[in-house]
């Protein structure tokens, strides 16, 4: 017997991100802490908190092709900050995953400059490259 | 007494002074530091989907590589290897599922890994097993007069499950800083970050960052800047160049491992804590 099995629509950008994050995004409720404190905003073009309200809203697009997902330094700030305990470093590296699994490169060593590599610390190349590239 | 340590990637490399300096102190203070043998880089980040597990292999085989030592802690000194070392653990305390899944992944390891070893940072054996009455009664040279922000950057306090201190107001090494007769100088970037790894892929917004802390500190009236993260270290340090670069007006400040600087304070010889590899030259303040 053969059993025709119809998916009707393909999982979400939110759904993707919830179950790779382990985070319920609904639980935020837009105060801003997290992008009161964050290091790295002024090199963003989504605030933190505006990416969780992007993700629920379905501006997929918006979110995946942001700076900001690469502009996250994971420093853990915004997570220890939050009035509601949503661990937005991990939204953060969802998102980052998504893209690197589909094997896009942010940054790559073949792009580094002969003296970035010489002056660079070993420990800087490794945590980058884990981080934007595939 | 000896405890395993865990250098980790850039200690054996451009954080030498951190290496050297490590050795000389801990050894001073009554502290073996003995190599852990065959270890390997932790991957400097802790892998935060929940899918991920094969980046907790690497962390977890050093802590392997410590219980084969028979020995149940290993100290480490680098920021990022402790963070990306102590979230990999208390994840396998914490979940059976994963526990055994990794286990299975390592199977030609003999021993298998339940979460036992206690890692440790450096700045915590001086606090909690050496002491700071007895670290106060082996100064040699007390640095009166010098005044010190220390820089604890981000991984070594969040999350607050792996923080050595308080999250938010940590003192730890501010009292470290006392011992050596140096004043601390609290300032108000001392636990920002840094922008850490963005140093490869956005060099502007560290040198933005590195002029925001190096100059609060002076600001507060520090003379010289302590951390211990050899990333944190190199954007502070080396990527001031740049800011100075951009920014013509400013002026440098030393930045040192925590660990030169309490060098320094015990009378070590200089050869010792390799002065030479910090970029902005720090030999002036011991003038």
């Amino acid at each position: 017997m053969k059993v025709k099995l119809k998916i009707d629509r393909e999982e979400s950008l939110r759904e993707k991100v919830e179950e790779l994050s382990g985070e319920n995004l609904l639980k935020c409720y837009q105060c801003g802490r997290c992008s009161g404190g964050c290091p790295s905003i002024a090199s963003m073009d989504l605030i933190p908190n505006q990416v969780n309200r992007y993700i629920m809203l379905g501006l997929d697009e918006e979110v995946l092709n942001s700076k900001t997902i690469w502009a996250c330094a994971s420093c853990f700030t915004c997570s220890q900050r939050c009035p509601k305990g949503v661990n937005l470093p991990k939204i953060m590296e969802s998102l980052r995953q998504i893209r690197i699994r589909k094997n896009v490169d942010i940054v790559s060593v073949d792009e580094l400059t002969p003296k970035e590599r010489m002056e660079l610390p070993t420990i800087a190349l490794v945590s980058c490259l884990r981080k934007m590239s595939s | 007494m000896e405890i395993p340590y865990y250098p980790g990637c850039t200690l054996k490399t451009t954080a030498k002074n951190f290496d050297d300096s490590a050795f000389a102190v801990y050894k001073k203070l009554g502290i073996e530091l003995k190599e852990l043998p065959r270890w390997n880089c932790c991957g400097t980040v802790y892998s935060l989907t929940s899918d991920d597990l094969m980046h907790h292999l690497a962390p977890i085989r050093n802590l392997i590589r410590v219980e084969e030592q028979g020995a149940d802690q290993v100290v480490t000194l680098c920021s990022m290897c402790y963070n990306t070392l102590a979230q990999s653990n208390l994840r396998i305390q914490q979940n059976e599922e994963e526990r055994d899944k990794l286990n299975e992944f390592m199977y030609k390891e003999k021993v298998k890994y339940d979460g036992k070893v206690k890692v440790l940072h450096g700045l915590t054996v001086l606090r909690d097993m050496v002491g700071y009455d007895k670290i106060k009664s082996q100064i040699k040279k007390p640095l009166d007069g010098l005044k010190v922000a220390a820089y604890y950057g981000c991984l070594l306090l969040r999350p607050k499950e792996v923080c050595i201190d308080d999250p938010e107001s940590p003192t730890i090494m501010e009292d470290l800083i006392r011992t050596t007769g140096a004043e601390a100088v609290p300032f108000p970037y001392a636990n920002e970050c840094c922008c850490s790894y963005e140093t490869v892929s956005n060099k502007d917004i560290v040198i933005e960052r590195t002029r925001m802390i190096t100059q609060s500190a002076q600001a507060y009236g520090a003379d010289v800047i302590i951390t211990s993260c050899p990333l944190c270290e190199f954007n502070l340090d080396n990527r001031q160049k740049e800011v100075r670069k951009k920014y013509p007006d400013h002026v440098d400040i030393p930045v040192l491992y925590y660990t030169q600087l309490l060098g320094k304070a015990l009378g070590l010889p200089l050869k010792s804590l390799r002065f030479d590899l910090n970029y902005i030259n720090p030999r002036e303040l011991f003038k």
